[in-house]
């Protein structure tokens, strides 16, 4: 250890490892307890997501009319390509094979930024219609666009509508008519407080509907935008590093015995695939 | 780089793990990444498709166990878990563990109040005009 990264032949040997299997497995471990920290980070959020949900599921049924399912279930397909590109560019720095490291190194960063563009277009759809964090929320008409079944099951919305077939009586009854909004509106008052069945349905679009209930829809966004940013923000991070593996790989510093970068990443790369495999139901699959 | 060099490189990755008890050099095979990833792609298929049914109280646990088996999916074969340290294991689930009885206790508790809380609701829309 003549030098200050000691090992001769062996650059990326940290002088205070004996072996190339001491530095990986340090390594390793290191990863791990990074990783058990961000599951802990975001359970946060998840824990505010069950509580408000339970609480408030007509909410959830509502809101996440606002959120596409076709680009959430392209984004999560992007995100699972880029999980199989990522545990494949393991395999190629662990049997030497630089050309396809680079290759699948590049196409999970290509897959990262078509995740984050396709975010982009959500978020500015949301920020478009007023669909915004905290006391930004201010939505225009139409923000909630429909899914299905017409106008009225919008308006009248049961905590658990497949326990409460009237629901549904009314909705289509509603959807049916002339005049869809009006009739639905009609029928709404008299359902909105309906105790047959335990189930409180909330007219939403019903101007009589008091502001301090109409407002727990912006507490849906609240957690939608807390979520998928920092969600989004791992994903930004993410990019930083394999960038930072791309140059390396390309400068040849991965071997067989020294892979332990790309390992590494990969794992923290395909936690934020795993949180995503749960936003994606979370948010998007509701109804 | 002479054939023996190359062949040692190539087969470095097992003779390494040979060395431990656990392997922690363990290479994925190209039908195993590929056939993990054709799982998880019919997974989510699936979620999307049962989501567009109404199954009330079945939506949510159906949902979470579609998600929670591409879960363990992605640590076991592309985290490596399966054949990595237990160590390892240990420590992410029981983090998982930790995550559960976080949300469980929540919900336990909140339950408590569903009561109360839907009441007010329908004493707050049926006092509007």
């Amino acid at each position: 250890m003549s030098h200050d990264h000691g090992h001769g032949d062996k650059p990326f040997l940290a002088h205070h490892f004996e072996d190339e299997d001491h530095q990986f497995d340090s390594g390793k471990l290191g990863i791990w307890v990074f990783l058990v920290t961000e599951i802990l980070f975001f359970s946060g959020l998840f824990c505010a997501y069950a509580i408000y949900r339970s609480m408030h599921p007509e909410v959830f049924v509502f809101a996440s009319k606002a959120l596409d399912t076709k680009w959430g279930a392209i984004n999560t397909c992007v995100l699972l390509f880029s999980s199989l590109t990522a545990a494949w560019a393991v395999r190629n720095a662990q049997l030497g094979q630089k050309n396809r490291l680079v290759m699948n190194l590049a196409l999970t960063i290509a897959c990262a930024f078509g995740f984050m563009g396709i975010k982009y277009v959500e978020y500015t759809h949301k920020f478009h219609v007023g669909l915004k964090p905290g006391d930004l929320y201010a939505p225009v008409e139409g923000a909630y666009p429909e899914k299905g079944h017409g106008h009225a099951r919008a308006v009248t919305v049961a905590l658990d509508h497949s326990a409460d077939p009237e629901a549904h009586d009314v909705a289509h009854e509603a959807g049916a008519g002339e005049h869809p909004v009006q009739e639905a509106h009609a029928a709404a008052p008299e359902h909105a407080a309906d105790g047959e069945h335990g189930h409180t349905m909330v007219p939403w679009d019903d101007p009589r509907v008091p502001t301090e209930i109409k407002n727990r829809l912006k507490i849906f966004f609240g957690i939608y935008f807390c979520m998928t940013g920092l969600h989004g923000i791992h994903v930004l991070l993410g990019i930083v590093v394999f960038f930072w593996l791309l140059g390396r790989a390309i400068r040849g510093h991965f071997t067989p015995t020294y892979y332990g970068p790309v390992d590494f990443s990969a794992l923290y790369w395909h936690l934020v695939d795993l949180i995503w495999i749960y936003l994606f139901p979370l948010l998007y699959l509701i109804h | 780089m002479s054939h023996s060099e190359q062949t040692a490189a190539q087969h470095g990755a097992h003779a390494h793990g040979d060395d431990h008890a656990h392997g922690s050099h363990h290479v994925l095979p190209r039908w195993l990444l590929l056939g993990t990833w054709a799982a998880l792609m019919s997974l989510t298929g699936l979620t999307v498709f049962s989501a567009q049914y109404h199954l009330g109280a079945f939506d949510v646990p159906i949902a979470m166990t579609i998600a929670t088996i591409k879960g363990l999916l992605v640590m076991l074969i592309f985290m490596h878990l399966a054949w990595d340290k237990g160590f390892h294991s240990v420590l992410i689930f029981g983090s998982l563990l930790f995550v559960w009885l976080f949300v469980g206790f929540l919900l336990i508790d909140r339950g408590q109040y569903q009561g109360s809380k839907t009441q007010f609701d329908r004493d707050v829309i049926q006092s509007q005009p």
